[in-house]
């Protein structure tokens, strides 16, 4: 009885290492953070101005969240059409048979794809697909970016939305397609009514991988300190940022960089909650 | 009924057929744009990638940037390889799993076992949270609690202490799921015969799980292994061989970060994402295959 105690104690022990991690990652980045906030207040969020050079310093985190939020939403935007699709075609039209599972294996296959990779394809070969077009002088910027994010959150919208499309009762389908519907109509009229917060949560939760990816889109957005005036200019993400300036940092700049990383832990903790808390709602 | 209603009623049924077959070709076209980024990334890896690969690729250490510049102007191949790369991500994984395996296994035996209650609902939401963390923001704790405070410089220890937060959150999902599947009339015989509680953990719902928690460690290190961001900011990067904890260490996915940014060293990117990718693939496809083989059984 008293090894079984033991036992018992130990993994409580163990699980209280992941509370104790998590609540000293909070600890950790609030404190490193803590310097910039104490300087600017809450303008650090608001203030569009970043400036490291010693003697005229300034730091404000807008430019930043507005790159992160932009890139992502048009990320999620760009993936919804193919994403979406691809699970009509694996969960709907093409259910449990082979080309379905052939093509669930090779989206699966996008996510074992290395963020650097991504950054790597995008930069030999999207830029200068976008520098052909005309779109933009140098090929980087926002829209260059929010392509491959897209094309990283693909496996992970979809294999969500199978699962969420193959729950919808096989009964209510049929039951549309006894009464003569097309399958176009049961998508529409059962489908998609049925599956609707399953579907935005998956989305939700695909957003929320767009918002932290950094390798790729530090290679890609070309790394301006400014607030992005349109689809083809360049930016920088909260992530690309902190890759790109976390070398060289001290003081009051690594301050900002944790506050920044502060930040974007923050909204991809919502986001992330929002999205499992739909699903659960869910099932 | 009348001749018109009857020509209006195969009038709607003929433009709804249409709607439908063109609602499946676009269908059809957008998932076969789907798949087509895979097979561009994939081929180009492959097409650039192949002739830098050979013996020494996988010997030598990465040469630097004179190397390169000197072989480039004299029209050879450059030299070396990526063996300090090679040798630090698997340093890495193996310290990140030491760290996450016993932690991830036990923690997920324990919500296991405790099933639905305030505080494992707790922890569950917890291990959520964590999975979503963005991994840059991993690098900057391994910054923050390794690099500043224990190693004062950048080191292995603090980008396994990075990856392995990383993997927990894997583990421990993945361990409390294959749990769930482990017969409960096997762990009661093992109670009724005496067995203490820690042997049956050790000796029955381990080993009757072994390929669940073993797929999901396989799946955690496929994760993290391609990893570039959180060791920028903490192991940072090294050109010879290491093995040491508190030392700087290479990473693959930090040379071809290093090869990217040396207009010399173009030439190796390729064949350095070519190697990754196929260490990340092998690892899935173990993986998918250690599923395939449970569920026929």
């Amino acid at each position: 009885m008293k090894s079984e105690k033991i036992t018992k104690y130990v993994l409580f022990a163990v699980s209280l290492i992941i509370l104790l991690i998590f609540a000293g990652m909070v600890f950790s980045l609030a404190g490193g953070a803590m310097p910039v906030f104490k300087e600017y207040g809450l303008k650090f969020i608001i203030s569009a101005d970043w400036n490291p050079t010693t003697g005229r310093e300034s730091y404000g985190a807008l430019p930043f969240i507005i790159g992160t939020l932009i890139t992502s939403l048009l990320a999620l935007l760009i993936c919804f059409p193919l994403s979406f699709s691809t699970s009509l075609f694996i969960a709907e039209f093409y259910h449990k048979t082979r080309v379905a599972s052939v093509l669930g294996t090779i989206v699966d296959l996008l996510a074992g794809i290395p963020s650097i990779v991504y950054g790597l394809w995008g930069f030999y070969t999207l830029r200068p697909v976008i520098i052909a077009l005309g779109l933009s002088d140098q090929g980087f910027g926002i829209f260059t970016s929010s392509i491959i994010l897209a094309i990283m959150i693909i496996p992970y919208a979809t294999s969500l939305s199978n699962e969420i499309i193959t729950m919808v009762p096989t009964e209510l389908k049929e039951a549309a397609y006894s009464l003569g519907a097309t399958r176009f109509e049961v998508i529409f009229n059962v489908i998609i009514p049925n599956a609707r917060s399953g579907i935005v949560a998956s989305y939700i939760l695909a957003l929320g991988r767009a918002l932290g990816e950094t390798m790729a889109v530090t290679m890609l957005i070309g790394n301006a300190n400014i607030i992005p005036d349109g689809l083809f200019s360049t930016g920088n993400t909260m992530a690309s940022l902190i890759a790109n300036q976390f070398g060289e940092a001290d003081g009051l700049k690594l301050s900002a960089l944790i506050a920044i990383g502060l930040l974007l832990f923050l909204i991809t903790a919502i986001v992330n909650a929002l999205g499992k808390y739909i699903i659960r709602k869910f099932s | 009924m009348n001749l018109g209603s009857d020509i209006a009623y195969i009038d709607t049924f003929h433009r709804r057929k249409v709607r439908n077959t063109i609602f499946k070709i676009i269908v059809i076209v957008l998932s076969v744009i789907t798949t087509s980024p895979i097979i561009l990334i994939l081929s180009k890896l492959i097409i650039e990638g192949v002739g830098q690969i050979n013996l020494d690729f996988f010997t030598q250490l990465a040469p630097d940037t004179f190397q390169a510049m000197s072989a480039k102007m004299s029209g050879e191949k450059i030299p070396g390889g990526i063996v300090n790369g090679i040798t630090g991500t698997l340093f890495l994984v193996l310290l990140a799993s030491l760290i996450a395996i016993p932690i991830g296994i036990m923690a997920g035996i324990y919500l296991y076992e405790n099933g639905s209650k305030r505080y494992t609902n707790l922890i569950r939401n917890i291990a959520d949270i964590m999975q979503g963390i963005p991994s840059i923001v991993l690098g900057i704790i391994g910054y923050i609690w390794i690099v500043k405070n224990i190693t004062h410089g950048f080191s292995a220890l603090a980008g396994s202490v990075a990856l392995a937060i990383m993997m927990l959150p894997l583990i421990i999902r993945s361990t409390e799921e294959t749990m769930k599947m482990v017969p409960e009339s096997i762990k009661e015989a093992g109670a009724a015969l005496g067995v203490p509680y820690h042997r049956i953990i050790l000796k029955v719902m381990i080993p009757s799980s072994f390929s669940g928690l073993m797929t999901g460690i396989l799946l955690a290190v496929s994760r993290i292994i391609g990893e570039t961001a959180p060791l920028l900011l903490t192991t940072l990067g090294s050109p010879v061989i290491n093995f040491e904890i508190d030392k700087p260490t290479s990473a693959v996915p930090l040379l071809i970060w290093n090869f990217y940014n040396d207009p010399n060293m173009i030439d190796l990117i390729w064949s350095s994402s070519l190697f990754l990718m196929g260490f990340v693939l092998i690892l899935n496809l173990i993986s998918k295959r250690i599923i395939a083989h449970r569920e026929k059984n």
